[in-house]
């Protein structure tokens, strides 16, 4: 591995010294032909990439009239400039928005527009040929954005750099050219249900193991139901909660909630798994086949409900698209939100005083709140706008005793990406990792010692195993990050009647 | 990339899991562990075998409860926890202690 210097961390984000090419050594893994061909992309590099990527371009302007809109209005204004979290940690100007943008661009302009097929004005509208060397680019700094839309935010014509980067990966795909951990693991969920490749038996073991290890702990038999037919809610969480610390906690606290709610709810072998890295790879096929084993599984153990697990992505996908990519769901109970997330339904039942909260169960801790980008920025919770920010929040003061917010321009709509979204939490991307976490870890570490605050929630499995990795790098431990249902679990009084029964 | 053991060369892919299964061995997992800067111990050997056992059963690796629970079990509670076990393993249990084990790298969110 890459030796690196860990950023040093300041009071509040700053703009960094310009370091040009200081990334352009980072590459991912490329994926096997096996990982390719499993996904319908060609083994390795074809032939004529060249004509196949500007034919695939062509095809993707013709698809999508917002990939064609964001290409054609930037005015390098720069306001998006220093809003990269990857920017700020690096200082490689690629990393820039407009930067990234414009390796897109300049090809697009060169095949798609008069003045760029033009040989005499090419060089006035920064029309540029795709070349080896810009491929090469594209896969290093496609590769290093992280699709979490913060600089779209900024940007006065909402450009969005994610639909940008979504559509070079789609055509780097296309081309033989693609990114080993996305495609891995989409071939994991087609053959297994997960990302993981946790097959059925394993997960059976692995939740048992969590029921016997919540009757020891409270002396209560929660159950984790796998697969059972007729069911009233169908649980979608990312295979991470089964697996890892501190997912499986909120896994946990999840089922603590079904529990003294009385609800007939289940986990499906079949769609194991909330994650849905299609959208990673701008790959609205591959995204719609994962889609629908959600549909599936849920019609086959005749549920009336979906209700999402703490996934960040996969709230996008569920909120923003899950009703044209595999409805309509119009067998499910229009009484609720379809999907519905979690955080909606244990809000719900802290709002109707279903739940009995002992806040004093979370005093050893004071938390502060880690807003995941695709929630933020791409979706919503509740009925209210800013729902995705409120909710969460109301459950965790409704859990906790102590709670401090970060600074304003870190949180909310203005969140910064943990460093490793959008397809990138891989081990072989780590230096960027580290310097992506760095706006992150600043607020943080500024209401460590300003407020005292010990521990992070947060919402996304992505974000969790991020930060569990990365925070000690800046001195942080990697017990300081808990899933939100963690808390709500700590806190909870299991007092219902009839303990032990699947529900009412 | 790959490791020499007796003579012959394991296939490794580029973070240096082996690539067949079948090829492991307790050298091959010494010189893994050598490559991964790990000297083995009991416990860690122990790690190792459970790892191998579970996904003799169940073609995965076991979620980090499940290890943490057959270690409490086996070398008492004081090391049956997260912590000890990356202290036996740095780099994380789930993913170094498997590339010693010879079992493929656990993917996804994690």
């Amino acid at each position: 591995m890459n030796e690196y210097k860990i950023p040093e961390l300041g009071d509040y984000a700053t703009i960094p010294d310009l370091d040009p090419g200081s990334m352009s050594h980072s590459h991912p893994f490329p994926a096997a032909p096996e990982h390719q061909t499993a996904l319908g992309f060609p083994g390795e590099l074809v032939e004529d990439w060249h004509d196949q990527a500007i034919g695939k371009l062509g095809e993707l302007l013709e698809k999508s009239r917002g990939l064609r809109v964001f290409l054609d209005s930037c005015v390098h204004c720069g306001a998006c400039t220093d809003k990269c979290h990857y920017f700020q940690g690096t200082g490689d100007p690629k990393n820039m928005p407009v930067a990234r943008q414009d390796l897109l661009r300049k090809v697009y302009r060169r095949h798609f527009t008069p003045w760029g097929k033009f040989p005499l004005t090419r060089w006035l509208v920064g029309a540029e040929d795709l070349t080896e060397a810009v491929l090469d680019d594209w896969y290093s700094y496609f590769h290093q954005c992280s699709q979490c839309r913060r600089c779209s935010v900024y940007c006065p014509y909402g450009i969005d750099t994610a639909e940008i980067s979504m559509a070079a990966r789609e055509i780097m795909d296309h081309i033989g050219k693609g990114q080993k951990y996305c495609n891995e693991i989409i071939g994991k969920v087609h053959k297994i249900g997960n990302n993981l490749g946790l097959p059925g038996p394993a997960l059976a073991n692995t939740l048992e193991g969590l029921e016997e290890d919540i009757l020891e702990e409270t002396g209560v038999a929660v159950r984790l139901p796998l697969d059972e037919k007729g069911a009233d809610i169908l649980l979608v969480t990312p295979s991470a909660d089964f697996f890892a610390e501190p997912h499986v906690d909120g896994l946990i606290g999840y089922a603590k909630v079904f529990h003294q709610a009385g609800a007939s709810w289940t986990i499906s072998t079949h769609a194991s798994e909330a994650a849905n890295f299609a959208m990673f790879i701008g790959s609205y096929e591959q995204m719609r086949e994962i889609a629908l084993r959600i549909r599936k599984a849920a019609l086959d153990l005749g549920v009336k409900r979906i209700v999402f697990g703490e996934c960040g992505h996969a709230w996008r996908v569920a909120y923003s698209f899950l009703n044209t990519l595999a409805g309509p769901f119009d067998f499910l109970d229009r009484n609720y939100p379809i999907p519905q997330h979690i955080c909606e339904y244990t809000h719900d039942l802290i709002e109707q005083g279903k739940l009995k909260l002992d806040r004093s169960k979370n005093d050893h801790m004071t938390l502060t709140f880690h807003d995941s980008c695709n929630v933020a920025r791409a979706t919503r919770m509740g009925d209210m706008p800013g729902g995705q920010f409120e909710i969460p929040r109301a459950i965790i003061r409704a859990c906790c005793n102590n709670f401090v917010d970060m600074a304003p321009d870190t949180i909310r709509e203005g969140t910064y990406c943990c460093g490793g979204g959008g397809g990138l939490l891989t081990d072989d991307l780590m230096e960027l990792r580290v310097k992506g976490a760095k706006p992150r870890m600043e607020a943080l570490t500024t209401v460590i010692k300003e407020s005292g605050v010990t521990h992070m929630a947060a919402i996304c499995a992505i974000c969790k195993s991020q930060f569990s990795k990365v925070m000690p790098k800046y001195g942080i431990g990697m017990d300081r990050i808990v899933s939100l249902h963690q808390l709500v679990g700590n806190a909870i009084v299991l007092d219902r009647a009839g303990d032990g029964s699947s529900g009412e | 990339m790959g490791y020499q053991v007796n003579g012959t060369t394991v296939a490794a892919d580029e973070e240096g899991y082996i690539t067949d299964i079948s090829q492991w061995s307790r050298e091959l997992a010494a010189e893994i562990a050598k490559e991964e800067k790990i000297e083995m111990s009991d416990d860690h050997w122990e790690v190792v075998n459970f790892l191998r056992d579970y996904y003799e059963e169940y073609q995965i690796a076991p979620a980090i409860r499940v290890l943490t629970k057959a270690v409490k079990n086996s070398m008492g509670p004081e090391k049956g926890n997260s912590q000890y076990l990356y202290e036996l393993f740095p780099y994380g249990p789930a993913k170094q202690a498997c590339k010693i084990a010879g079992l493929p790298k656990p993917t996804g969110c994690i």
